[in-house]
């Protein structure tokens, strides 16, 4: 039995439409993708010609295009209406098209017509004429089929009928459900589905994914963007489903969706970072009281493994860029070696042994914020070993010879990088009371080199062509250029144990709007 | 039978995963009649055939109890666990 739907929905022109209220009326659903409908549309039009100036005549259409279409073939006088969402439809227990409903003056539905039986809608018209003297439906009744099956509403498609059974439930959760055959490993399943990066994922049934939503506020449909390659819409449903495939907490949630952000933005460009074949991976930096909260580790072996939080918030984002964004190896991530990072690279950083601003104030957040910093990293961490300087200048100085040859010894101005400063680097700083911009000068005075030494030779053909070396002048060629194109470039954050005198450098890709620009974003406060 | 949300961006339909498809017949093979009229008689035939043609193959005969309705769960479990391979007489 089909009951009286509520509705607002645009017609062809965009302007919005409201369901008829206490009053007769006429609504008919149809779908261009139907012949029965198509046979009726004739006689719809017949109907509203009649019919509109003494009551609402509303045709509801299942599709955009086929509304235009029927629109374009059939010139009704009447303006289709949108439910291309199907809600309306799903309300109303449509479950053929076309369905016709009478709405009696109380505003309840009176008949139903169901497919096309021309004796029924010959004696509608009659009824619904007979207080007029207006006359009759003008149509050829008898030129009329006498009868016409319908066909399936979109409403009660499998493919749409269990999302918009949730949506009309209110369920948090709407994606596509998957049903597992029980002979089946549910293990082995989602491998054979290639939603893995190589390791086993936890099967994100229903109840798990509802409990990790319950780790934000946010509402499940909130959606954070599209991810390239295959702008997949990235909803905050699919972030908690490839985080419960990760194996994270739901309170590790809001990280995941700040991440996600982050990467989300023009600025950053991860479909770049993804693709590249130099490999370049995401590198997740967390600062402020999230950390604690969460149990995240920035102390001994923070960047890995053994870590809950750590592992699993950085493989959940790595799970959405492959499962929603559509990025696979050999396909368009066209990494050379590929690395580990592409797994999972993420940790804390450790404000509280960090003498300096953290990374987040650093890059204008207030201590008390939680947030997440991305950087693109092509390989790391790579450790410069040094347990004999004493001093800023000369541990900033091994530092400095350290990352000279990121990304090869005459690449100058091509790039940045993380610098992870262990606990015993930070006491020997803070010895001379270094600070970070001392220390970034320092690197950057250490590892300069005149664009003499830059240039293409016998013992290695990369740096500045010969050719225009050769046209420049020994003033020019004596300059001295530094490793990185600013101090800021050289990105530096606190962390690992008390122990140990190995601080760890990853190596950067490309920087700036034609690569990848470090990006930040406030995590969700969750109380 | 576990149910888990789609974590990909649903652009294509889930497929199942066929088993990858070995060059030869060798050790066990089921041949399973759904009882449909005469598809005994296609398994007789059948099993002449193979049992000339795989000499070192073990064959053995199932049948559905109708024809109408899925295979058992039992059956299908006893058929998976003996054998290698299966031959299914469908339709008429």
């Amino acid at each position: 039995m089909a009951s009286a739907p509520a509705y607002q929905l645009a017609n062809l022109a965009g302007e919005p439409v409201e369901s008829p209220k206490g009053t007769q009326a006429i609504i008919c659903f149809i779908k261009e993708d139907c012949p029965t409908c198509k046979e009726v549309m004739p006689v719809l039009d017949a109907f509203y010609r009649r019919f509109s100036t003494e009551m609402p005549m509303h045709v509801i259409g299942q599709t955009q295009q086929g509304n235009a279409a029927l629109a374009e073939a059939y010139q009704p006088a009447f303006s289709i209406l949108d439910d291309s969402a199907l809600q309306v439809s799903f309300a109303a227990d449509i479950e053929t098209v076309p369905t016709l409903l009478v709405l009696d003056a109380a505003g309840e539905v009176a008949s139903t017509l169901v497919g096309f039986v021309r004796d029924e809608w010959q004696q509608l018209a009659l009824r619904l004429g007979s207080d007029s003297a207006a006359g009759n439906v003008d149509l050829d009744w008898e030129s009329l089929p006498e009868w016409r099956p319908g066909c399936g509403s979109l409403s009660v498609d499998p493919a749409n009928e269990p999302r918009l059974r949730a949506m009309a439930e209110g369920s948090p959760i709407r994606a596509r459900r998957i049903d597992i055959g029980s002979q089946d490993d549910e293990v082995e399943f989602m491998f054979d589905q290639g939603f893995s990066d190589g390791l086993p994922l936890v099967p994100p049934t229903p109840e798990r994914v509802l409990a990790m939503l319950s780790g934000t506020a946010r509402d499940s449909q909130e959606v954070l963007g599209q991810m390239a390659p295959n702008m997949g819409v990235v909803t905050v449903e699919k972030v908690a489903i490839n985080a419960v495939m990760a194996g994270c907490k739901p309170e590790y949630l809001p990280v995941v969706l700040a991440a996600v952000e982050a990467i989300l933005t023009d600025d950053y460009n991860i479909h770049g970072v993804m693709a590249t074949t130099m490999g370049a991976s995401p590198v997740i930096v967390v600062n402020g009281p999230v950390r604690h909260r969460i149990g995240m580790n920035m102390g001994m072996s923070a960047l890995g493994q053994g870590n809950r939080a750590n592992a699993t918030i950085g493989r959940a984002v790595r799970l959405v860029v492959r499962n929603v964004g559509g990025a696979k190896p050999g396909e368009t991530e066209r990494s050379t070696l590929g690395n580990p990072m592409k797994f999972t690279m993420c940790f804390a950083g450790w404000e509280e042994r960090n003498p300096w601003s953290p990374l987040h104030v650093e890059r204008g957040f207030d201590a008390e914020d939680s947030v997440v910093t991305v950087f693109t990293m092509s390989s790391g961490p790579t450790l410069i070993v040094d347990q004999d300087s004493r001093t800023g200048s000369q541990l900033a100085g091994t530092l400095g010879q350290g990352l000279q040859t990121v990304m090869g010894p005459k690449a100058y101005f091509a790039t940045d990088c993380l610098l992870v400063v262990v606990p015993e680097h930070v006491d020997t700083f803070m010895r001379d009371n270094y600070s970070k911009e001392d220390i970034r000068r320092r690197i950057q005075e250490v590892s300069a080199r005149p664009v003499r030494e830059l240039v293409a030779d016998e013992r290695s053909a990369t740096g500045i062509k010969a050719a225009s070396a050769a046209s420049m002048d020994d003033a020019s060629l004596d300059k001295l250029m530094t490793k990185f194109r600013r101090d800021e470039d050289i990105h530096i954050v606190v962390a690992g144990s008390d122990a140990g005198k190995f601080s760890g450098a990853f190596h950067g890709w490309v920087t700036g709007s034609v690569g990848s620009i470090p990006t930040s974003r406030k995590i969700e406060e969750v109380s | 039978m576990t149910t888990i949300m789609d974590p990909t961006d649903e652009r294509v339909p889930v497929t199942r995963q066929l088993s990858p498809r070995p060059s030869q017949i060798s050790g066990r093979v089921a041949l399973l009649d759904i009882s449909k009229p005469r598809g005994s008689v296609l398994l007789d035939q059948l099993e002449a055939v193979l049992a000339k043609q795989l000499p070192g193959v073990t064959l053995t005969r199932y049948a559905k109890p109708t024809f109408s309705k899925p295979a058992p769960q039992q059956l299908r479990e006893e058929i998976h666990q003996d054998n290698d391979f299966v031959i299914e007489a469908l339709a008429d």
